[in-house]
Order: structure tokens, then C-alpha cells, then sequence
């Protein structure tokens, strides 16, 4: 570990500033946990108590941008600091958006309650929890400054998307066999839909804690190679 | 034919005052119409390699250096160089503005062609290095007036104007803006991208933000050794180094 700031104070901002990033993360992760609860056992004023929730992570992402633009304006940091404090302006919109998500899983959650069950959604939990675990490997990545880590969560992304298209799939088939069945399969397939955006936004983040430890810009290869060529 | 793409080459330079060695084997390029920025702590031998630049540093008794310092691909120190010649391809200006106080603001200008018995008045030179110094318009009408009526931040510009006088290839800057306020300090600055379209320009500066601001390039020196040297934001967004790390983000001592 390198050495902390001899400015005792602008180390504790900085501290301060990871630690407020984790809380966000950490009812980012609450969120989608309850949401997709929500589905799961029927229960609508649990996802009611997520979409009040959305407040909290909302005025977190207002308190951070503001730390980070103060830090900015106030300290100049150069190099890791510098790393840190433009990735915390980015990861910030990621976990804001992700709160989204999870609170647009829960409305699924109420619109579902409305009419009978149409059996269980084992898939859908599992995408579920596959992306709260990207988050939660995104989020450590973020503290351990682990490229490993980071680079796990961007490799994993694709079965995310390869369930959300079984889903996605097997809810047209239910529509095709029986159309009282539509809006409930619908309302499973965008919450499939969700989540497989919630872990589109883990991998940005992932992609951000590689900049920020290693200074190199993962994000979009293709179009650099386009641009090189 | 082209000039070469490095103006100063410097390889295993070691500099001392009596036995205390203060440089410890420094090797750093510097190319041409370029702005060098070389930031370190106190004591940390940057302002020794600015001074070994124009064979300044030799000046102080007991003061020597070894290793290869070329300007335009030849020996500084060859036994033909003549140091006075040298000192005038290579301006210095330092940190405290120093104007001749005995003299106008237009003799300060022109002090050192007068010195050289350049003939003439020596008129449009001065004008020429007041534009480049970007203080004509502000003493144009009182050419005739004491440098020492100026400001703190024109006596400065004055004393870069008085070094392009001579037509140098390469000026020092020895901390030129830590004794100005934010005002004069920008206006330098500014010069200082002016002036990089002719001259090579190295500067030494304990301001970070402000080698951030003015160079291409930066050097950082710590304990005289050279740590690390890079384009200017390499060193600043993502550094080599662990110490240049530690330096820039402010975790020393």
C-alpha cells in the first residue's frame, strides 16, 4: 500500500469519498435484492418500500459529484487521485442507473401481483443473482483496486446476456401458447431486461476500476482498432 | 537541413559542490521548440541541472560536473566552447526579477547587446523583445523610465526581454513566476507557449500545477537522482514511478 497524503485532510476527503461510494453501492445492492424478492414471493409493498428507497441512492449520487467536483477544483490531484476521483464522477451514473433498474424490477414486481402467478421464475432469480454478484465482484474490484477482478466481471457479462435471451425466449413461447398470458410474460421479460442492463452498468464499472488502477482505457476495443487501421 | 530533433542531450551527468556529489548520473533529452518542466523538492539538484546547462554551476568555487552535456549534437564542455559565447545561446532568467536599477527601461532591454559593442540604438530590438515579452503596450510611452518603476510581474517580463535581446536558442527559467501574483504569473505562462514556437525552454519550478500548465515535458528529481521523465501528462495522470506517484499526489514526508 503507498504511503498516505501528507495532507492529513485531503486524505480523509478522499477516504471519505470511497467510503460514500461503497454506501451507494451497498443500497444499490439492497435494492435489486428486495426487487427481485419482490417477484419472487409476490409481495408488493416490499416493492413499494424499493421505490421510496430510490431517494437515498439519488442523494447519494448528488453528495458525491459534489465531493468529486470540490476535490477537483479545490486539491488538483494529479495521477492515482486523479484516476480515482474521474472514475468516482463516472461509477457514480452507473450506480445511480442500476438503482433505476432495480426499482423498475420492482414495478414489474407490483404489475405482476395484479394477476395470478404464472409459476415460478427460477431464471429469472438466477439472473438476478448473477447480477448482484457482479456487482458485489464490481464493487470489491473498485476497493481492492483488483484488475483481476474487474476483468472476471467483464468476461462474465456474457452469460448474463445469454440468460436474459433464454428468458426472453421462453416468455415468447408462453405468449404464443397462450395469450391471457401476455402482459404478465411481458412484464418477466423487461424485468429480465433489467437486469441484464444492471449488468451491462457493472461491467463499466469494472471497466473504470481498470483505468483507475492501471491508467489504460479498456472500454470500447473495436472502434479504437477502427480508429488505429 | 533539418535542426536536430533534440536540442540538449544530456547523458550521466554528476554534479558537486567540493565532495558532496548533488546529481548522481542524470540522463534526459530535450527537443527542440520544446518546454522541459523539472519539478522536485528543495535540495533535490534541480536547479544544479539548470545551472549546469549554461556552465553556470562551474561559477561557484569548489562547484564541478562530469559526464556529456551536448547542445545541437556538440560537447558544452569542449575545451573550444567559449562559456561567455555559450551563456548567450543560453539565456537564463531567474527566480527574484533582477533589471539594472541604474537603468531605463529600454538599456535593460538592450543591456546586453551593448555589452556584446553591437553597434546602432539598438531601437528595434527592443520594441521586437518587448512585443515577444508581451509588455510593450505597457511601456511603450516611458521607455525612457527607471526598469525599477515597474511592477513586480513587468520587471520580470522585462528580465525576459533583456534574454531574447541577445537571440538565444535556449532560455532557463529558474522559478520565473514564484516571487508574482496569479495575474503576472498567467502572463508568463502565456509568454511561455508564445515563446516555445522559437526556443527550447526549460524551467524549473516547485509550483506543480504550474509545470502541468506550461510543459511538454517534465523531469522529476528526487535526493539528485532523476526519477523519472515523461511527456507532462504522463507524470500527472499516470507516472512509472512509485516516488513520482508519491510526489504528485502530494505523499512525501
Amino acid at each position: 500500500m503507498s504511503p498516505s497524503h501528507t495532507d492529513k485532510t485531503y486524505e480523509r476527503e478522499l477516504k471519505d469519498l470511497r467510503e460514500r461510494l461503497l454506501a451507494m453501492g451497498g443500497r444499490v445492492e439492497a435494492q435489486l435484492a428486495s426487487a427481485v424478492k419482490a417477484v419472487v414471493e409476490r409481495d408488493p409493498e416490499l416493492a413499494s418500500r424499493v421505490k421510496k428507497s430510490d431517494s437515498d441512492v439519488n442523494r447519494l449520487e448528488v453528495e458525491i459529484d459534489d465531493a468529486c467536483r470540490r476535490l477537483l477544483a479545490l486539491r488538483q490531484p494529479a495521477a492515482s487521485d486523479l484516476r480515482f476521483i474521474a472514475t468516482a464522477l463516472k461509477i457514480v451514473v452507473d450506480l445511480e442507473r442500476m438503482g433505476d433498474l432495480a426499482v423498475n424490477v420492482a414495478e414489474r414486481a407490483i404489475d405482476l401481483c395484479q394477476a395470478p402467478s404464472l409459476g415460478p421464475v427460477h431464471d429469472l432469480e438466477s439472473l438476478a443473482g448473477m447480477a448482484q454478484m457482479q456487482l458485489k465482484h464490481a464493487l470489491d474490484a473498485f476497493v481492492e483496486g483488483d484488475v483481476e477482478k474487474a476483468r472476471e466481471v467483464m468476461e462474465t457479462d456474457g452469460f448474463l446476456d445469454a440468460l436474459y435471451l433464454k428468458i426472453f425466449n421462453d416468455m415468447l413461447t408462453r405468449m404464443m401458447e397462450d395469450s391471457r398470458a401476455i402482459r404478465r410474460a411481458t412484464s418477466l421479460m423487461f424485468a429480465a431486461k433489467h437486469l441484464e442492463r444492471f449488468g451491462d452498468h457493472c461491467t463499466n464499472v469494472a471497466e473504470m476500476v481498470v483505468y483507475m488502477v492501471r491508467g489504460t482505457d479498456v472500454r470500447h476495443p473495436r472502434s479504437r482498432q477502427l480508429k488505429s487501421t | 537541413m533539418d535542426a536536430p530533433a533534440n536540442k540538449i542531450s544530456v547523458q550521466g551527468l554528476k554534479a558537486w559542490f567540493g565532495k558532496n556529489e548533488v546529481i548522481h548520473g542524470a540522463s534526459l533529452d530535450i527537443p527542440d521548440r520544446s518546454v522541459l518542466a523539472i519539478i522536485g523538492p528543495s535540495g533535490c539538484g534541480k536547479s544544479t541541472f539548470l545551472r549546469c546547462l549554461n556552465r553556470m554551476h562551474e561559477l561557484t568555487p569548489g562547484a564541478g560536473s562530469s559526464g556529456k552535456m551536448l547542445l545541437d549534437d556538440r560537447d558544452l564542455y569542449a575545451a573550444s566552447v567559449d562559456p561567455v559565447e555559450l551563456r548567450r545561446r543560453v539565456g537564463m532568467v531567474f527566480q527574484r526579477p533582477n533589471p539594472f536599477p541604474t537603468m531605463s527601461i529600454a538599456r535593460n532591454v538592450s543591456a546586453g547587446l551593448r555589452l556584446n559593442r553591437v553597434p546602432g540604438d539598438h531601437a528595434e530590438v527592443v520594441e521586437r523583445c518587448l512585443r515577444q515579452a508581451a509588455l510593450w503596450d505597457e511601456v511603450k510611452d516611458r521607455l525612457d523610465a527607471p526598469a525599477t518603476g515597474l511592477s513586480g510581474g513587468q520587471q520580470q517580463r522585462l528580465c525576459i526581454a533583456r534574454a531574447l535581446a541577445v537571440e538565444p536558442e535556449v532560455l532557463l527559467m529558474d522559478e520565473p513566476a514564484s516571487a508574482l501574483d496569479p495575474i503576472a504569473t498567467a502572463k508568463v505562462e502565456d509568454l511561455i507557449h508564445e515563446l516555445k514556437q522559437r526556443y527550447t525552454i526549460v524551467i524549473v519550478t516547485h509550483n506543480m500545477q504550474q509545470a502541468a500548465r506550461v510543459s511538454d515535458r517534465t523531469a522529476f528529481f528526487y535526493l539528485g537522482e532523476l526519477v523519472e521523465s515523461g511527456p507532462t501528462e504522463k507524470i500527472f495522470t499516470n507516472p512509472s514511478e512509485q516516488r513520482t506517484e508519491d510526489y504528485v499526489t502530494g505523499k512525501f514526508g
